[in-house]
């Protein structure tokens, strides 16, 4: 079953790091490709259809959100798990709502990012301490009336208590284990709410989620 | 031969103002028991007399020498070392060149006013202040060559003095200084004028007066700039004082800075990753020392809440190589409450960065529109609450008390091989400096 040991494709313009994460995630997953650019990352996610790709935020040609496009509306069933040292919010914003499964940093520990990468191609989400700051931090004010577009589901534009206190513990560091024990739920309803709060990223029409972003630029 | 007195005898005579015998040592000025320079407590000792008898000779001596004993008593402070050794202080006196010469040109301007007062009277208030001459260039020669705690009585001796000729350096302002000092001149001249016009009505008799204000002005001519010239050193002596105290707060910031990094960087010099980061850090802090004026350790006021957070982020990485991973929801202007938060946050931090021997600490800001709370978090190897010994205060005290006298709240939660959580919360709208300390959340 490819969840168990998922083919994957690594995006990333330094070699150095592709070389590196191969080395370590060798054992746990199947690295069949790597691409360096935007160009080569889409013809060859074309070609070998993996389960995820770790794609890199940041790339010359255009950016992680570049090749999440290009490839979504042929190759829906191709998970992006986003990966970045930079953290600048709108990068990150950016490549989820393009349809990145989740973000985590490069500074992540191996044994995590192989159970990131197990995750999104389980079709869960994986955030990020820091996605979850953002997330939260994006969501924070209430919406006022010209910042949304009509929305067929006014329930998008805003996280339920139960997600945001999930997303609270994200940022503080919790692993989804750690969540479920601290809110007496399943590791499955943890999941179901991250997934949740994804969609509600990606799909929101609030003017805010661009503008924060816009706004966060360092 | 026969005739002269043995000299023994002499000393014995006043034997009933005598407590005990004399020590028989050098005479000492005793600074222990001064109301001047000691001199009178150290002849006192030296002879054997009481105290209080010596000071009631001397005022009376005063009053006969019409006001030399009060020059010899200088000299003598100035001449006789104190007890318990060192050199005196005209010793030391003899190498201040500076001292020497603002003494001369006090003395000469007192010299120069004697002079005009005697042409314009001769009452035996000029007599008495002669040789206050002498007396006013010793305690000056005194007042900068001898130890601290000499200078403090001199200061309050002629502190009067100071205040009303509005020499006090660094007691009033200087504007208020030069508006005290125009005040007096203007009443002095005014004054003198209405003095003489009303001793001398005839005109006539101002005549001499025209040969003194002439002296006056060839005195003046003559040692004016000589006066200028002391004034400008004098200022020049205080100015490099100045600079040498701003050199010593500099020696301090650096060492506390730099010199510790630099002790840190050879300490960790087998690793690359983490001297790169040291030095990074330290340039950040000397930039910002040096060209945006900040210093260093301390929280800005003009700093948001996430800046705060950062930099203690940085300050744990840096000095105690724990990775923080910081994340901050929101962010506001500091003020004194979260000032305190930052403050508890960051001892907390430093606790885990310490003591948890986690691998790395999570820091956790949120700010909401009716509190801002902070957490912070290790999965380190956790403590028993209980068992922190009672002098161990940092948790209880830098955390706890910060917290609470703000109104805010401090929760721990933690136990040994589960990791800690320092849950902080602060009200964005309290009233702290109004309430006692909250209840809440108190051990």
């Amino acid at each position: 079953m490819s969840a168990l040991r998922p083919r994957v494709v690594l995006v990333d313009d330094h070699g150095l790091f592709r070389s590196g994460v191969r080395a370590e995630l060798g054992r746990e997953v199947d690295v069949v490709g790597e691409a360096d650019d935007v160009q080569p990352a889409i013809a060859l996610i074309a070609e070998l259809l993996p389960d995820v790709v770790l794609l890199d935020v940041h790339l010359p040609g255009g950016g992680g959100q570049a090749v999440i496009q290009a490839v979504k509306g042929a190759h829906p069933q191709v998970r992006f798990l986003a990966l970045s040292a930079s953290d600048a919010p709108e990068d990150v914003i950016a490549v989820i709502r393009a349809g990145a499964r989740g973000y985590v940093t490069k500074t992540i520990s191996t044994a995590e990012l192989a159970d990131a990468v197990r995750r999104v191609a389980a079709g869960d989400a994986v955030f990020s301490h820091r996605l979850a700051g953002f997330v939260l931090d994006a969501f924070a004010a209430s919406p006022s009336a010209d910042d949304l577009k009509p929305s067929f589901d006014p329930e998008l534009e805003q996280l339920t208590n139960r997600e945001r206190e999930v997303l609270r513990l994200i940022a503080q560091g919790y692993t989804y284990k750690e969540i479920a024990r601290e809110l007496y739920i399943s590791v499955k309803t943890v999941e179901s709410h991250v997934s949740s709060v994804l969609r509600k990223l990606q799909l929101s029409t609030r003017h805010q989620l661009t503008r924060w972003a816009a706004e966060r630029r360092l | 031969m026969g005739y002269v007195e043995h000299p023994t005898r002499w000393h014995r005579h006043p034997a009933r103002f005598r407590h005990r015998e004399g020590n028989g040592g050098p005479l000492r000025r005793d600074p222990a028991d001064r109301l001047g320079g000691g001199v009178a407590s150290g002849v006192a000792a030296w002879k054997g007399f009481n105290v209080t008898t010596v000071r009631i000779a001397f005022v009376l001596l005063t009053v006969v020498t019409s006001g030399i004993a009060v020059a010899v008593y200088v000299l003598a402070w100035l001449v006789i070392p104190a007890a318990g050794g060192g050199p005196s202080i005209g010793a030391k006196a003899r190498s201040d060149a500076q001292g020497i010469r603002l003494a001369a040109a006090l003395a000469s301007l007192l010299v120069l006013v004697l002079l005009v007062a005697a042409a314009v009277s001769d009452s035996w208030l000029i007599n008495w202040a002669w040789p206050q001459v002498l007396s006013v260039a010793g305690l000056v020669l005194i007042w900068r060559n001898a130890p601290a705690d000499e200078q403090a009585t001199i200061r309050h001796l002629v502190q009067p003095l100071e205040v009303a000729t509005g020499m006090t350096v660094g007691v009033a302002t200087p504007r208020r200084r030069a508006a005290l000092r125009l005040t007096i001149a203007g009443l002095l001249l005014l004054g003198g004028s209405a003095w003489l016009f009303s001793l001398h009505g005839s005109v006539a008799l101002l005549r001499p007066l025209g040969g003194v204000a002439l002296i006056i002005a060839a005195i003046v001519l003559a040692l004016g700039p000589w006066w200028l010239r002391i004034a400008r050193e004098l200022d020049l002596e205080r100015q490099a004082r100045v600079r040498a105290e701003e050199r010593t707060d500099i020696a301090a910031r650096v060492h506390d800075s730099v010199l510790q990094t630099l002790a840190l960087i050879q300490r960790r010099a087998d690793d690359p990753a983490k001297v790169i980061q040291l030095a990074r850090l330290q340039e950040r802090e000397l930039r910002a020392w040096l060209f945006e004026g900040r210093v260093p350790n301390e929280l800005d006021a003009d700093l948001t809440l996430a800046a705060g957070v950062r930099q203690i982020q940085q300050d744990a990485e840096t000095r105690y190589g724990v990775p923080v991973e910081a994340v901050t929801v929101g962010d506001t202007e500091l003020d004194d409450n979260l000032r305190a938060l930052l403050a508890a946050a960051r001892e907390a931090t430093i606790n885990a960065a310490k003591w948890s021997g986690a691998d790395v600490i999570s820091l956790f800001a949120e700010v909401e529109p009716a509190e801002v709370s902070l957490v912070v978090r290790d999965r380190g190897q956790g403590f028993d609450p209980e068992a922190v010994p009672a002098d161990r205060k940092g948790l209880a005290e830098s955390v706890h008390g910060r917290m609470t006298r703000r109104g805010g709240t401090a929760t721990v939660s933690t136990a040994v091989g589960e990791g800690t959580k320092v849950t902080l919360k602060m009200p964005r709208t309290a009233e702290p400096q109004t309430q006692g300390p909250s209840p809440v959340g108190r051990k």
